[in-house]
């Protein structure tokens, strides 16, 4: 015979400050925890969106990321004219040449005047080629740079996190005057959280010879592995193919590992008050309704059913703090957090992100509290003899 | 005295409820008092950072480099009294996770401004001697287990190819403040290196180390740097090198502040459960309460008895917590902390942070019982059943 789960659950509503207090620790330990594991999903979703399937790119050998490599003119003619390079309708290879710099720019404080803490900023020189290749940029307001004008547009992200870069304004760098002429929206990818100009111009004012980076489309989409296999049997080529998906989400491993880490532990460390505080309310509870107990076992109720209750009551005020917890933590998706990840050395904007995995791991994770808590006080429910239970009061 | 028996009675009527509550306090506390010396960890470098030593940069970023020939020019400016090359190198030894920081440098002039590195005078010797010497300091040896005479076989990132250097050198910090955690090697070398094989990487620079004869003329000596570059190819950026320090700490003080708001989440976790504690135990008390009101005990005299049994526990968590946090950072810091920290030392006002944070919890836990169980009245309270 089994307790009807009304009964488990006005158990709860009898004792609303303990019930209030008890769930409300979990709904914070499942706060933190969901607000983590969000973090690290918004970064992964904005680097691995940052990269189209069918494009790859080649940066020099053993470099580790965009700003770190160099990539010789004639080195970049030889990639080119690879067969598993696609090729447009007038025969020119769908080849962007690019350059990636650092600039380092003072933050934007709330009322839109520089801070005084700064961080690194990408700008990257983008021929029309590397247009044609990204089709998720747009211009949100302004225009785009003219080739051959010293003009840059910036991302959303450097838009809001930046100061000095608002349209009209000009950055002054490389002995000259950039001016903004453009905000563009790349649909949260790695690129908002960039600046864009045209890559002659940069490269000249940069004095670079060579290209920090190509990005190329495939010929066909399964051509990874040939053009891969090409580009490393060819001695006179020293750069290393990645797909573009592949290499974003390279950038975001150290940063990633790190925030889970830091998630997971904190968030079994801080759960161990929680079990501690639902432990303490179902002793109490038990405690409290030891003759309700006694009567329940004299009417019939097995042990199994009296364990099964305090268990289920439990794990009802886990649930409800795990809701409550995950509520709190939904609402932080609006909210944009930017750092600098310190793989590619330059600030990245990323959002929380609540993915299904992360709604089922922290109910989970509520639920297995209020098992480790609700446990030993329903054992001891469950053991009660009958005669001692009803003399109790 | 009776009333202090009576509370110290009451707080241990109810052991298990008691002690579970002092354990959570503990485990929340202690893990309080862990976040923020990860926090303060960060700025370690910072708080090295000497007040008369300069740091000049490309002013665009430092991935831009500044040429050699600025050190004659920096060097003739007035009031510096020496300077120095320092190149982040970004190699890496063994793979990506065993990562520490190398420096190619002028040797022995970038040591000459440091004195908090400490030689022994026959390896400093050898260092000097050998051109793909390398100097490491005791923290970096004690954690690879480095050994003078190893070899030390580094794979560029910055600057491709494979490096291999003699470690010729360990050096000591001359107090426990000093980070000895970063390898220094000859930048001439590197210099030569580039030559050979990037010619037009050759004779540039990451930073210069600048030494200002006194501390009230770093700020106009750093405007004198930077007015002697302005309008040139690589104009410069000259702060004191705990700004340029701070500048690193700053670009992820996004993530440092993240740790330190959770760090107060422990706190209200750990609230709850203690509110909800001294909630319970008011409630099944109710009637004793009221029983010491009808003796003539007022409504003061019961809140003080919910509130010194609240303080107790408070404070028993507390002590314990704070006694057992040096231990537990001296853990973190063995297992996990030592690839990323340099220096983790629990700092004298944590420790009163968690003592501030015992105390109230030690009150708001006891403010709802300590109201309700003043207000309620001799015939309900005796009325009342737990």
């Amino acid at each position: 015979m089994k307790l009807p789960l009304a009964y488990i659950a006005r158990n709860l509503w009898v004792r609303r400050l303990t019930t209030v207090l008890t769930a409300g620790g979990m709904a914070l330990v499942v706060f933190v925890f969901a607000a983590v594991l969000m973090l690290e999903a918004g970064l992964r979703q904005t680097l691995v969106a940052t990269g189209s399937a069918d494009n790859v790119l080649a940066i020099r050998k053993g470099a580790a990321t965009e700003v770190q490599s160099g990539i010789a003119r004639e080195q970049a003619a030889l990639f080119e004219s690879l067969p598993q390079v696609a090729r447009g309708a007038d025969g020119a290879p769908l080849v962007s040449r690019e350059v990636v710099v650092l600039n380092s720019l003072p933050k934007r404080n709330d009322d839109g005047t520089a801070a005084v803490s700064r961080s690194n900023v990408p700008i990257r020189g983008v021929p029309p080629m590397g247009l044609a290749l990204r089709p998720q940029v747009r211009m949100a307001h302004g225009r785009m740079f003219r080739p051959g004008a010293s003009e840059i547009v910036v991302g959303a992200s450097v838009a809001r996190q930046f100061a000095g870069v608002e349209l009209g304004q000009s950055l002054s760098f490389a002995q000259r005057q950039w001016q903004v002429v453009g905000v563009f929206d790349a649909g949260r990818t790695a690129f908002d959280s960039e600046i864009w100009g045209d890559a002659e111009q940069l490269s000249q004012a940069f004095r670079r010879l060579g290209y920090s980076s190509l990005i190329a489309r495939l010929q066909s989409p399964d051509g990874f592995d040939a053009l891969r296999a090409a580009v490393d049997s060819d001695p006179r080529l020293t750069v290393e193919v990645k797909r573009e998906r592949q290499f974003y989400e390279d950038q975001s491993r150290a940063l990633s590992s790190f925030l889970r880490f830091l998630g997971l532990t904190l968030s079994v460390v801080f759960s161990l008050g929680a079990i501690i505080g639902a432990a303490i309310t179902m002793y109490a509870a038990v405690a409290t309704r030891t003759g309700e107990i006694g009567t329940l076992r004299a009417l019939g109720f097995s042990r199994r059913s009296i364990l099964a209750a305090f268990l289920l009551e439990s794990l009802l005020l886990a649930l409800s703090g795990g809701l409550a917890g995950l509520l709190a933590a939904s609402s932080l998706q609006a909210i944009t957090i930017s750092t600098t990840n310190f793989q590619s050395f330059s600030e990245l904007a990323f959002s929380f992100a609540l993915t299904p995995a992360i709604v089922a791991g922290s109910l989970g994770f509520a639920l297995a509290m209020g098992l480790l808590g609700g446990f030993l006080p329903a054992v001891k429910a469950s053991r009660m003899r009958i005669v001692d239970a009803l003399r109790a009061d | 005295m009776f009333f202090l028996k009576l509370v110290a009675r009451n707080a241990l009527r109810a052991r298990l409820r008691t002690l579970l509550t002092v354990l959570g306090l503990v485990i929340a506390l202690a893990a309080f008092g862990l976040l923020q010396t990860v926090v303060q960890a960060w700025y370690a470098a910072a708080d090295a950072a000497s007040p008369t030593r300069l740091v000049a940069r490309n002013s665009i970023s430092l991935v831009f480099p500044l040429p050699i020939y600025y050190r004659d020019k920096i060097r003739a400016i007035d009031g510096v009294r020496s300077v120095a090359t320092s190149n982040w190198f970004g190699g890496v030894w063994r793979d990506e996770r065993s990562f520490f920081a190398q420096f190619a440098v002028d040797s022995p002039q970038y040591f000459e401004m440091y004195p908090e590195f400490v030689f022994e005078a026959g390896q400093w010797a050898e260092y000097l001697r050998d051109r793909r010497g390398a100097a490491v300091g005791r923290q970096l040896a004690d954690l690879y287990g480095f050994k003078v005479g190893d070899r030390l076989p580094i794979r560029g990132t910055i600057y491709p190819g494979n490096h291999e250097f003699t470690i010729r050198a360990i050096y000591e910090g001359r107090d426990e403040t000093t980070i000895t955690r970063q390898m220094y090697f000859h930048y001439d070398y590197l210099n030569e290196y580039l030559k050979a094989r990037a010619p037009r990487a050759a004779n540039n620079v990451g930073v210069f180390v600048v030494d200002v004869d006194e501390p009230a003329r770093v700020a106009d000596v750093a405007r004198a740097i930077d007015a002697e570059f302005a309008n040139s190819l690589a104009e410069t950026l000259t702060e004191t090198e705990k700004a340029f320090q701070l500048s690193f700490v700053a670009m992820v003080e996004t993530i440092v502040r993240v740790i330190s708001s959770v760090s107060y989440i422990v706190i209200l976790v750990i609230l709850a459960v203690a509110a909800n504690t001294m909630a319970m135990t008011a409630r099944e008390r109710l009637a004793e309460y009221a029983t010491l009101k009808a003796l003539g005990f007022g409504p003061s005299f019961v809140a003080r008895l919910i509130l010194a049994e609240s303080m107790l526990i408070a404070l028993a968590g507390g002590a314990i917590a704070i006694a057992l946090t040096p231990a537990i950072a001296a853990g973190f810091f063995d297992s996990v902390g030592r690839t990323v920290f340099a220096r983790f030392e629990v700092a004298p006002s944590t420790y009163l942070l968690q003592a501030a944070a015992a105390l109230a919890l030690g009150v708001l836990a006891a403010l709802v019982p300590m109201v309700r169980s003043a207000r309620v009245r001799i015939v309900d309270g005796l009325r009342h059943v737990g």
